[in-house]
């Protein structure tokens, strides 16, 4: 089961229903082979840009290339597109093994492949034991597993997963998103896959898009979009940020962040004169009073999270937070403790306003 | 405040310092839904149980014998009724399905504008008792009706539409095709699009898709509604009797008690096999239907996608949509006229108009029409306090043998009419109402309390429905902050309830106000006669029969106004349910 690989291409695209528009200009280049990620809150248009490329829902206006060919205009059944579905959508009146031919059947495959092929798959997902079953008598896990093979039993250009493991409990999920990785891999499908969890993201995705109100907002590598968020939105939703208004100054070829209290931290090369400085909890330290490159403030707040103790200090007008890792017998701050916190200035992110 | 175990407290009174086991503790709930039991054992069990036991009696010496199916299956006539109440029911079941099958796949399957009128105009004809229709469909289609004549006059040719058994079939699968429009509505509308979608991102589409996935999804309620037309007609008295076909089973059961009499043992060999092929239908539609709980609209999904259709697809669906349309609206059209008409044989339409019908049967029928709301108010009001109590006690209690309240009430829905009202007349032959010393058998109550066993199914499930809806936190809320179970019940549930609770209401007293099949053997005069049954005897008569087409409207607009209020109430909770949720 190895397929030629191929790209997906977005250009322009436009959706809208009725009068709402939920995708606008969306510019898209996923690489053949890649696992990529749309990640985003609810109502952000990543399942509604997924259902777009597997030809559900209103048709939209721009162009999706698979492969290099246009498929707008296709129907789904046409698209050769695998997609799995949230709900998994197993027909409930037919065995796993119907369940896993179906697309077979409907390609008017020869009955002698038909069963090879679907013992192949399901032996890939590890579920050839349960051919006979029906689906009302898999577990969740199962289940997933069914969806997926009878989607790659048909040997689809592209894998289109919707929010696979949200229906799955916890640690199935860890468990579930390593198998659906190793088997991307080893078939080397290009997939997209959908998720509002960022670590789900971020643990499986080769390169991921962030949307939001029907926006790309950033593509790029999860750790580039962790460490240098192109906007607000993206700061904050991966991960936790503090975030500080202020301008920037330069004097020669050092510059500085000042906020509204006057408190400057030192940053790296920057074009952008005002907005805010974006400071990740674990880039920032409690030092010795009066420290370089340290601003002051008091400590509000201590939470426990036991690999890392998260502190809320009142500094540079607004309530900073600070993760610090978690040594045992070290001694914590104490609330009212008067501190100074010492910023990584290499991993601070100037974004104009 | 600490008491001591065994601490004789000065309030108490003997009986309570009596060891607990000699005063079995029966709660409040636990007595109701012991009266509930009586209650639905002697009018429901007992009469049907025992008509099915004197069908197993020898009539002249008491003694068990098979000897009775012997003579049923001797006779030719009887064979003859039971060949012909299975042809007409299966047949009926496939015309059904002919019209009701296009109908729920447009409504389901596109944005159509006419959906709104299918989904009114399509369950019309369950607001029209059969039997009403039935007349007006003779002069429509029969021999020389107003279709005949026109095919006749322009073609030299002429359809026996309403010939003998045709007439039967086609009258009852006009009526009774909602049944499968609705449930197979309903199945289709639960089938999530998600399973439709994964069928086309495999390869599938179009009527291929629809045999191998939609219609298999659907296929349970295409079921349910199908085995329910059966169990109706082949159940149903009331057409044939008005249609002048009496060789099927209800009829002869009917014509062999009232003509021969209450010990005749033939009417309880046809009522035990009514009853058991009721039973037989319904299981072997639970057979097929276990574990096929096929709904899997997902939360936020909504059904099957609908597409929109071309002007040409569209043309075709309003032609099919108007055609079926008209041929189901056809039989209250011919009852129009006939009402409004003044001499109407031997020609499309009636000679004139007038309104002596109505004058005549304002005239005639006051007492049908209070006896029909007297008896068809009490049987709803007692159904909907039935059905209140027994969904409360099935959903919200753990008394031992719940289920079975449930059981019981939903069974008459497998008792014919027919069988429910010869039960009555054996059980209480004989027996006199207590003070006025008249016949219990002949007394008006006992026809307000066999529609009421007759119409508690409905009652009970909207009850059951009204509840499912109440979500028990919402209880448990009320008792938290200090109700008890009675005051939670009267200010919380029964509130709560009370849309569901009035759509049984008038879903029963609709159904009950043109009920005829147990009416008919158990009304002794006419002045104890309801209205069901005064259209029956005003179509006897050709001279009545704008008079009794006059009755029938009012039948029409009592139950279509019923019926109406009651899907308004039921959306309003609906919505009212919905603005709760939005906060």
């Amino acid at each position: 089961m190895t397929t030629n690989m191929v790209g997906i291409e977005i250009k322009d695209l436009h959706l809208s229903f009725g009068e709402t528009e939920v995708l606008t200009g969306v510019n898209l280049t996923i690489e053949p082979g890649e696992f990529f990620s749309f990640l985003g809150p609810s109502g952000s248009g990543k399942s509604t840009l997924l259902r777009a490329v597997a030809g559900f829902g209103p048709t939209p206006k721009g162009q999706i290339l698979i492969g290099g060919r246009d498929i707008v205009d296709l129907p789904p059944w046409k698209r050769n597109v695998g997609m799995v579905f949230q709900s998994y959508a197993l027909w409930p009146h037919m065995s796993v093994r119907d369940n896993v031919a179906f697309g077979l059947k409907e390609r008017k495959m020869p009955v002698s492949e038909i069963g090879p092929r679907v013992e192949a798959a399901l032996d890939l997902v590890g579920l050839l034991s349960m051919a006979g079953r029906m689906p009302n008598q898999l577990s969740g896990g199962q289940q997933q597993r069914i969806a997926l093979a009878r989607t790659i039993v048909v040997e689809p250009q592209v894998l289109l997963l919707d929010e696979p493991l949200s229906n799955l409990d916890a640690s199935l999920r860890v468990q579930m998103r390593r198998e659906l990785l190793a088997l991307q891999r080893k078939l080397g499908l290009t997939t997209i896959f959908v998720t509002h969890d960022q670590e789900e993201a971020n643990t499986t995705s080769d390169r991921m898009a962030v949307l939001d109100g029907g926006v790309i907002q950033q593509v790029g590598s999860p750790q580039v979009l962790y460490d240098t968020p192109a906007n607000l939105f993206v700061a904050n939703f991966l991960g936790t940020a503090n975030i500080i208004d202020g301008v920037v100054e330069k004097d020669g070829a050092a510059a500085r962040f000042v906020t509204k209290t006057g408190d400057a931290i030192a940053v790296g090369d920057t074009t952008v004169n005002s907005g805010s400085i974006v400071l990740r909890p674990q880039n920032i330290s409690i030092v010795a009073k009066d420290s370089a490159n340290s601003i002051s403030g008091t400590v509000m707040h201590r939470e426990f999270l036991g690999s890392q103790i998260r502190y809320l200090v009142d500094a540079a007008g607004t309530e900073i937070v600070i993760d610090q890792s978690h040594v045992s017998g070290e001694t914590w701050q104490d609330i009212g403790a008067e501190v100074s916190l010492n910023i990584n200035s290499s991993a601070a992110v100037v974004l104009a306003s | 405040m600490t008491h001591s175990p065994r601490g004789s407290a000065p309030g108490l009174s003997i009986a309570d310092r009596l060891p607990k086991y000699l005063f079995p503790r029966i709660g409040g709930t636990a007595a109701i839904a012991l009266l509930i039991a009586i209650l639905l054992v002697g009018l429901l069990i007992v009469p049907v149980l025992q008509v099915i036991y004197v069908a197993f009696l020898d009539p002249n010496t008491g003694a068990l014998t098979l000897n009775n199916f012997k003579d049923f299956f001797g006779s030719s006539l009887f064979r003859e009724s039971f060949g012909n109440s299975f042809y007409v029911s299966a047949v009926s079941v496939v015309m059904a399905t002919i019209i009701a099958m296009p109908l729920a796949y447009i409504t389901t399957r596109f944005n159509f504008g006419g959906s709104v009128i299918i989904q009114s105009l399509g369950f019309i004809p369950l607001i029209m008792p059969p039997f009403v229709g039935a007349v007006a469909m003779q002069l429509i289609f029969g021999r020389n009706g107003s279709v005949n004549l026109i095919l006749r006059d322009k073609f030299g040719i002429s359809i026996p539409f309403m010939e003998g058994l045709n007439g039967v079939i086609l009258v009852q699968s006009i009526h009774y095709f909602p049944f499968i429009l609705i449930n197979l509505s309903t199945s289709l509308r639960n089938i999530d699009r998600s399973m439709e979608e994964a069928a086309q991102n495999l390869g599938s589409t179009g009527m291929r898709m629809f045999r191998r996935i939609v219609f298999p999804l659907a296929m349970p309620g295409y079921i349910a509604g199908a085995v329910l037309v059966f169990i109706k007609v082949f159940d149903d008295l009331g057409t044939p009797l008005l249609l002048n076909v009496n060789n099927m089973l209800a009829p002869q059961a009917f014509l062999r008690i009232s003509s021969i009499g209450i010990s005749d043992p033939m009417g309880y060999v046809i009522s035990f096999i009514l009853v058991a092929f009721s039973i037989f239908s319904l299981w072997v539609s639970f057979l097929f239907m276990r574990g096929k709980d096929y709904s899997t609209v997902q939360k936020g999904g909504g059904g099957l996608s609908k597409r929109d259709l071309s002007t040409r697809e569209k043309w075709i669906a309003y032609g099919t949509v108007s055609l079926i349309l008209l041929m189901v609206l056809s039989p209250h059209i011919g009852l129009l006229l006939l009402s409004f008409g003044t001499i109407w044989s031997y020609a499309p339409l009636p000679d004139d108009y007038t309104l002596q019908n109505f004058v005549v049967m304002w005239e005639n029928s006051g007492t049908y029409i209070s006896n029909t709301v007297l008896y068809a108010g009490l049987a709803a009001t007692a159904d909907v306090i039935l059905g209140t109590a027994i969904a409360y006690i099935v959903l919200r209690t753990k008394l031992f043998g719940r289920q079975a309240l449930d059981y019981m009430a939903t069974a008459s829905l497998a008792v014919p009419g027919v069988v429910l009202g010869i039960g009555y007349l054996r059980l209480f032959h004989g027996v006199q109402v207590p003070f006025s010393g008249e016949p219990m058998a002949s007394w008006w109550v006992i026809i307000a309390l066999a529609l009421m066993v007759r119409r508690l199914p409905y009652a009970l499930r909207a009850c059951m429905a009204a509840l499912q809806q109440v979500s028990i936190s919402l209880e448990e809320a009320a008792e938290s902050l200090g109700a008890s179970k009675q005051s939670t019940i009267r200010r919380i549930v029964v509130p709560l309830m009370s849309g569901g609770i009035l759509a049984g209401f008038v879903t029963s007293f609709a159904t009950a106000a043109v009920e005829l099949s147990a009416t008919i053997m158990l009304v002794s005069s006419d002045s104890d006669a309801p209205l069901a049954y005064g259209i029956y005897l005003f179509m006897q008569t050709p001279s009545g029969r704008g008079a009794g087409a006059a009755l029938g409207i009012v039948a029409v607009i009592l139950v279509g106004v019923g019926t109406y209020a009651s899907q308004r109430i039921i959306e309003r909770d609906k919505k009212m349910r919905m603005s709760g949720d939005a906060h």
